[in-house]
């Protein structure tokens, strides 16, 4: 029993990894009052620059390096997907076109983009590999991760990137609720008017709190490509399912960046659910029921949804100006 | 008196719609000025391009003689310039200090502490009172206004800009403001408030300038002048400034409301224990602070609102008085058929009772399309109605189909009431019919509530100008906390009086007589 309900640990942290870092960057880009629906897109465009310049870098030079390999794909991953932030800040901030309709277009886009390079990837075949950048993202702590047995098994035998989100969330929640420019920030996402009338750069906050919250959610997208798959491309759907999740995580924490851990590992044990909870409890389950018990999650936060708006604390509520362009001279 | 600013030539416009031409406006250091003008005269958008919130088309802004650029609310602070918005600009979720320490300037440590404790020095020396850890959502409209006037103080302004900052405030909160104001007036300070209330300009103000679609009409000394010569040059012509009002004839009792009590979806109580009696040809003011249950009070008579169980609203159709009808439990379509009509305006004015992407004819047709036998809805009578409405009412309106939300704010208003008017209700109820109306098209509302009233309506005034109320109403019912704190004769009572029993609950006693 105790090696099952480890395992589910094993499985379900590094799960939420991948949509804390889909979330942390949605909170970034929410609390600046936009609502980005393309972080699945934008987390295809990620994972799949930080797949493809891994991949070339592996197989082009003699002797790649570790070190190097993590940092060209990183820097690529950020690049993409803050690429795809800017085409929706173009969008959404210049242009004022509406935001549901900008992000969910923006899905479509990085999915499309992704799995069109990646067919010359693939070249025919189903799957493609990057074993070299997996070793180096997946390379757990010399020491830690062996010396103290259960308790390096659980919580030291991830590669770095689990570790540099926690960090993140903290770094975030500090830059959010300690700093100037998080109270700025905030402020943009709540009354823009008010923002603007105290001589904040509205559009600035905006375009900047949503490229750099891509390249955040961005990072889950080389995650899951990379270390929690192996660094195995394939044509699927599953960063897409992941992309919903995090935005769904992004309402479950309320906004709140140090929720968005706990609320991860605790989407990753949900998520799991199906495969372990039987075997922990000795019984088995037919295969339709496991996607219903898959869906855990999505319920879970919409019971969040319920139990914040019952509740009616303004702390809680999405920033009050998610989804609305503003335009200083409108009358 | 030394130049604090001057405004020279200053002309903008929006689209093609002039809102300032050619201004010129000197302000001086140490004066209170009023800037008086219609609505849509452009008084907000002048002051606005000082603020940094609008930059001029041309003509320029001067300083201690040297022209300025204002180009942002920043340049505008750095210029020692501060403008207290209408609608303020404040975050709720955030705290006083949060609010305060909002865009202020880089170079300075953030240091939430320390703007608290400078805030407060500024409390105490022009006698503020206020929480610096309450978060916003939490506050009065009055505490808000405070919080904005310190936020401005905070980053050292000399020139302070109130647009309508009486608004929203009860008489009493309006001295205090009034006390504040001097005393800033004292510190050496200039404060230029926006407004079209005379009596406010002529209580506070040393200096008025005025302003007459876009155009500065001139200025005098607030010693010289008084209601009518202000008046005047507002609106550019001689209008009468009484009030009619007609004795009531013949009342028979419309409403008689009893015992009501409304809750809050939070179950907070609005109304508690509201009883009165609503008769025609009489206009009956309700008077108050403005939240303190008068919208749930008309949408309970309006069938839009659900009531405790106790209560009871009867309804004395004509031809029906004997046999009246009970109102509560009530589709709203049946109340309102049956000729209980309400117009209510919200602060935004569209939120309830037009649709503003529709044009008149739309809007009309919101309270016929289930009329006729036809399965197609019938066009031609709302298209009738509509352009008579904009015919007898002087709607400016481009077309008839033109959306509302593309009409100002008084004719969006017009639309409203008038259409409520144009079913010939037994019961009229209308709520801030005037809102943010300028002088003329007040009048012309007011003329037609008195219509109504002689031809027998039953109408029901939810007003927030006291001086209206007491000149345009018969009785006057006070509405405190959700209590009827006293109904009085308009004629005798005096706006003290009103005024005390809006912010004042008197015992019990009263409450249960």
């Amino acid at each position: 029993m105790d090696s099952s309900l480890i395992a589910w640990i094993i499985r379900a942290i590094p799960f939420g990894t991948i949509i804390m870092y889909g979330a942390m960057g949605e909170i970034m880009t929410e609390k600046a009052g936009n609502l980005n629906l393309g972080v699945p897109g934008i987390m295809y465009l990620g994972g799949f620059a930080g797949f493809a310049s891994a991949f070339f870098y592996e197989n082009s030079v003699a002797d790649p390096n570790k070190f190097l390999c993590i940092l060209i794909s990183l820097t690529c991953c950020i690049l993409a997907s803050m690429l795809g932030g800017l085409i929706f800040s173009f969008l959404t901030i210049t242009l004022r076109a509406n935001q549901n309709v900008t992000g969910l277009a923006l899905t479509t886009f990085g999915m499309g983009v992704a799995n069109f390079f990646g067919v010359f990837i693939l070249n025919g075949k189903s799957y493609s590999a990057a074993p070299l950048a997996n070793s180096a993202y997946s390379a757990k702590i010399p020491g830690l991760s062996t010396s103290f047995g259960v308790v390096s098994e659980t919580l030291f035998s991830y590669g770095f990137l689990v570790y540099v989100a926690i960090v993140i969330a903290v770094i975030l929640h500090l830059f959010l609720n300690r700093t100037r420019v998080g109270l700025n920030l905030r402020a943009v996402g709540e009354n823009p008017a008010t923002a603007d009338a105290a001589g904040i750069n509205v559009t600035r906050y905006k375009y900047l709190a949503t490229c750099v919250g891509a390249g955040l959610s961005g990072i889950g997208g080389l995650y899951y490509v990379l270390d929690y798959n192996r660094g195995i491309w394939a044509t699927t759907g599953q960063i897409e399912a992941l992309g919903w999740l995090a935005v769904a995580l992004v309402i479950f924490t309320t906004w709140r960046p140090l929720n968005a851990i706990w609320g991860a590992y605790l989407f990753g044990t949900l998520y799991w659910l199906y495969q372990f909870l039987p075997s922990l409890l000795g019984f088995t389950v037919a295969s339709y029921v496991t996607d219903l018990i898959q869906m855990v999650p999505y319920v879970v936060t919409i019971i969040v949804l319920i139990v914040t708006s019952l509740r009616k604390k303004k702390e809680n509520q999405p920033p009050a100006h998610l989804g609305l362009a503003y335009f200083r001279e409108e009358r | 008196m030394e130049c604090a600013i001057q405004l020279k030539h200053v002309t903008k416009t929006f689209g093609s719609v002039v809102a300032n031409k050619d201004v010129s406006l000197d302000i001086y250091k140490g004066e209170i000025l009023s800037l008086l003008g219609e609505n849509g005269s452009g008084k907000t958008t002048l002051l606005n391009m000082i603020a940094g919130i609008y930059y001029p088309d041309s003509g320029e802004v001067l300083m201690g003689g040297q022209p300025i650029e204002i180009r942002s609310p920043k340049d505008a602070y750095a210029h020692g310039i501060g403008m207290i918005h209408q609608h303020f600009k404040l975050v709720d979720v955030f705290t006083a200090t949060e609010n305060i320490a909002l865009g202020l300037d880089k170079r300075e440590k953030f240091d939430l502490k320390a703007v608290k404790k400078k805030a407060q020095a500024i409390c105490e020396k022009y006698h503020f009172d206020m929480d610096f850890d309450q978060k916003v959502y939490s506050m009065s409209v009055s505490q808000k206004q405070t919080l904005e006037i310190i936020k401005v103080l905070y980053r050292g302004a000399d020139i302070l800009i109130l647009d309508e900052p009486t608004a929203v405030l009860t008489p009493q909160e309006t001295d205090k403001l009034f006390e504040v104001i001097r005393n800033m007036k004292k510190d050496g300070k200039s404060v230029i408030i926006i407004t079209h209330k005379l009596h406010e300009v002529l209580a506070i103000s040393d200096r008025v300038c005025i302003l007459r679609k876009g155009e500065y009409v001139g200025e005098v000394q607030t010693k010289d002048a008084d209601e009518k010569v202000l008046t005047e040059m507002m609106v550019g012509r001689k209008v009468t400034l009484n009030i009619n009002r007609p004795e009531p004839k013949n009342p028979i009792k419309r409403l008689e409301v009893r015992h009501l009590n409304v809750k809050s979806p939070d179950g907070v109580a609005v109304l508690k224990d509201v009883s009165f009696d609503a008769y025609s040809g009489e206009i009956l003011g309700i008077a108050g602070v403005s939240g303190n249950g008068q919208r749930e009070l008309l949408e309970s008579i309006a069938g839009l609102q659900a009531v405790e169980a106790g209560g009871s609203i009867l309804y004395f159709n004509e031809g029906k008085e004997t046999t009246p009808m009970e109102v509560v439990g009530k589709n709203p379509r049946i109340i309102r058929n049956a000729g209980i009509h309400m117009s209510f305006v919200p602060e935004d004015r569209l939120g309830m009772g037009l649709v503003g992407s529709m044009g008149m004819i739309g809007n009309m047709m919101l309270k016929s399309y289930d009329s006729g036998k036809s399965f197609l809805a019938d066009r031609t009578k709302p298209k009738d109605l509509a352009e008579q409405i904009k015919k007898e009412l002087q709607v400016v309106t481009p077309d008839i189909n033109t959306p509302v939300s593309r009409l100002s704010g008084g004719n969006v208003q017009k639309v409203l009431v008038g259409r409520e008017i144009a079913a010939a209700p037994v019961v009229l109820m209308t709520a801030y019919a005037v809102r943010g109306l300028d002088i003329n098209t007040s009048y012309t509302i007011y003329d037609l509530l008195n219509q109504q009233k002689e031809k027998g309506v039953a109408v029901i005034y939810v007003g927030e100008d006291l001086d209206v109320l007491l000149a345009l109403c018969d009785k006057i019912m006070v509405l405190c906390s959700g209590q009827v704190n006293g109904i009085v004769d308009a004629r005798t009572t005096t706006k003290e009086e009103i005024g005390l029993l809006m912010t004042k609950l008197k015992k019990e006693e009263t409450a249960n007589e």
